[in-house]
């Protein structure tokens, strides 16, 4: 399998749906997953994809559906509910020469497969000296709304974050979601790949062929000179947006989409940091110990001297969401509340 | 089943090998320099030893953090394995793992879990790739009473009756975890004895008794390698030594001392040499030679670990990621 040849995409050029994309072929977010996923079935006798219904009708909102026909059901297929035998399984078929992606609907059942995920796939490598390895995908998806409540919806990558061992990666458009799987599939380590349920709302530029994107490189998605963004997942666009509205107050505000949180991608915040001396960081997961206070701690760190201004954090409260529809909205965050703080910030 | 001499042989000398390492383990292990909890398994030889007598180089094993006897018997290296112990470089982990953590992949051994049933659904993995990559090898995973408390058992036995993956379960019935007693754990026999034979082929054996073990896993390994699906086999065996460490570091009180002396005359190794020398298989002499062979060896590995370096500071990071 030739995935060290395969062409890698360092910038891409549109963030949102159709700029810079003019003539160019137009994808789903799903088909931009099952592209990724049948190119690399197509390539590569190791791949296969398993997961509780990956072989459904709607297989897995769309990013694996109907798979399982074209490669049948030895590659691709569905699994009992035993997250913690099924991630060791996942496992064992890598540290024996396969190339597993093992799709979960939610990162909260994710959460039963912490001890074969955290003890063993990120210890592999490193407990036995480089003897053995481990080049697995993990794919979940975060969910949230309609009353999906505390156990549908929660936005775990900070836990995931914490730990050594473990790549952490979390696309923001259709060309990185392809170019992301396709990068995590080539990896010898542990990936996991988490999607934001809002992402497959989007449509977006995606080259049909094979491509990978850098693990552990970030992408400026909007020059600007006052104040540096960095969003996560669906807050890429959602940022982009809010900084295009700010844009009229004459704030110009800059917009990193870090695309992988593990390894992140320190000297792209920083550099941009140096530059505007103000930084918003926004993402889903929850505040304390989490993201935002991750990649805030290492720019007070690293870049303490770059800021004019306090960093502003804007993250999902420390709770667990509740159903209620206008509790859950309180619970979101978005374009406004990136806007709010870009005029806050530059008042 | 008539097993030729030399093979019967073997089986003796390999018990044998691993006790005197143990052994030689725990008269040094005081002495503070293995700095690495060591998880003897003195008195369970016969189930390593019966179990991967059976098996090829490239079959794969799972081991748990009672681990030395498994690797030992599957080939691994004696070198490697002591200097793990010693924390250096030249350990079959770089010295990353302690004594918990044994690899040898040339040997087909991929790391064991010091996690209590970690390695069980891995090795099913295993058994996953071997079946799709359509090789001739099968995966042998051993895990504890302890382990048989965990659910994953439950789940990975399910996964690969339901696929027929090649995996040997073998439950190394120690009757100990820590200081538990498998009665105070668990319910009843093991659920999985009462699989139909179709499905999973059950067995118990005595695990003190090297040749049950071997025939056992004999048919289990047959069923595996033509595609017959998984086998589940229980070893019947007790830890002579505590949990971790030296004898004299096990804690007392938690068990008869009547209750250790009894199976220390059960010893596996005692009675199956016994049985050679009765059936003049072998000679006093021709057991004196090897355990000095071993001895020699013994020495050796010592000598090479102790004086081999530890991994140097500046390669902290390295291993975190395969490149």
């Amino acid at each position: 399998m030739t995935w060290s040849k395969t062409k890698q995409k360092i910038i891409e050029p549109a963030f949102s749906n159709n700029e810079g994309a003019e003539g160019k072929r137009i994808l789903c977010y799903d088909e931009a997953i099952r592209e990724a996923l049948q190119l690399a079935l197509s390539r590569d006798k190791r791949v296969f994809v398993m997961g509780q219904g990956v072989d459904d009708p709607d297989g897995m909102f769309g990013a694996t559906r109907n798979l399982h026909l074209e490669f049948g059901p030895e590659r691709v297929f569905d699994t009992p509910l035993a997250e913690g035998a099924m991630m060791g399984v996942a496992i064992g078929a890598a540290l024996a020469g396969m190339r597993p992606v093992y799709f979960h609907n939610r990162p909260d059942f994710l959460l039963l497969a912490m001890d074969q995920l955290v003890n063993h796939a990120a210890k592999w490598s490193y407990m036995f000296g480089g003897a053995a390895f481990v080049p697995l995908v993990v794919w979940a998806c975060i969910g949230r709304g309609w009353g999906s409540a505390a156990q549908h919806s929660q936005a775990l990558q900070g836990l995931f974050m914490h730990i050594p061992g473990l790549k952490l990666v979390m696309p923001g458009t259709c060309h990185d979601a392809k170019g992301l799987m396709l990068a995590a599939i080539a990896d010898q380590n542990p990936v996991l790949i988490l999607d934001h349920r809002f992402n497959f709302n989007y449509k977006g530029m995606v080259p049909p062929e094979a491509y990978t994107v850098p693990i552990g490189k970030g992408v400026i998605r909007r020059k600007g000179r006052d104040v540096t963004i960095v969003a996560v997942s669906h807050l890429v666009i959602d940022a982009c947006h809010a900084a295009q509205e700010a844009a009229a107050y004459g704030v110009e505000a800059e917009v990193i989409d870090p695309r992988t949180l593990r390894p992140l991608d320190e000297e792209i915040i920083l550099n941009s940091v140096a530059k505007t001396g103000r930084l918003i960081i926004a993402d889903c997961g929850w505040k304390t110990g989490g993201i935002t206070a991750e990649i805030g701690a290492m720019v007070a760190e690293k870049g303490f001297t770059y800021l004019k201004a306090p960093i502003k954090r804007i993250a999902c409260p420390d709770l667990p969401t509740p159903a209620a529809c206008n509790l859950d909205e309180a619970c979101s965050i978005g374009r406004d509340n990136i806007k709010k703080a870009l005029l806050e910030l530059t008042r | 089943m008539k097993l030729p001499e030399k093979t019967l042989r073997q089986l003796l000398f390999e018990m044998m090998r691993i006790r005197q390492i143990q052994l030689a383990i725990e008269s040094r292990y005081l002495e503070n320099e293995m700095k690495t909890p060591v998880h003897l398994c003195i008195g369970q030889e016969a189930v390593a030893v019966g179990v991967c007598a059976n098996l090829k180089k490239y079959d794969y094993i799972n081991s748990t953090h009672r681990g030395h006897g498994h690797y030992l018997a599957k080939g691994g290296d004696l070198r490697a394995l002591i200097a793990e112990l010693y924390g250096r470089e030249a350990g079959c982990s770089k010295g990353r793992g302690g004594s918990m953590h044994l690899a040898d992949t040339t040997i087909g051994h991929y790391g064991s879990s010091s996690i209590v049933g970690g390695g069980i659904p891995i090795g099913t993995g295993m058994g996953l790739a071997i079946k799709m990559q359509k090789k001739n090898k099968v995966s042998v995973i051993f895990f504890g009473d302890g382990a048989a408390d965990e659910g994953v058992l439950y789940e990975s036995i399910n996964f690969a009756v339901l696929k027929k993956l090649p995996v040997i379960f073998i439950l190394e019935n120690n009757q100990y975890s820590v200081c538990s007693k498998v009665s105070a754990r668990q319910a009843g026999d093991n659920i999985f004895h009462a699989m139909p034979a179709g499905l999973l082929m059950t067995k118990k054996v005595n695990g003190n008794n090297v040749l049950d073990v071997y025939n056992a896993s004999l048919k289990a390994v047959a069923r595996a390698r033509t595609g017959h699906g998984p086998s589940f086999i229980e070893c019947l065996t007790y830890r002579i030594r505590g949990h971790a460490g030296c004898e004299v570091q096990d804690v007392p009180g938690y068990r008869p001392v009547g209750e250790i002396e009894r199976w220390k005359t059960l010893c596996p190794i005692a009675a199956f040499r016994k049985k050679l020398l009765t059936n003049k298989m072998i000679t006093l002499n021709e057991i004196k030679k090897m355990e000095k062979k071993i001895d020699k060896q013994i020495e050796d590995a010592f000598a090479f670990a102790r004086t081999a370096p530890p991994p140097k500071p500046e390669t902290l990071p390295l291993y975190l990621f395969r490149e």
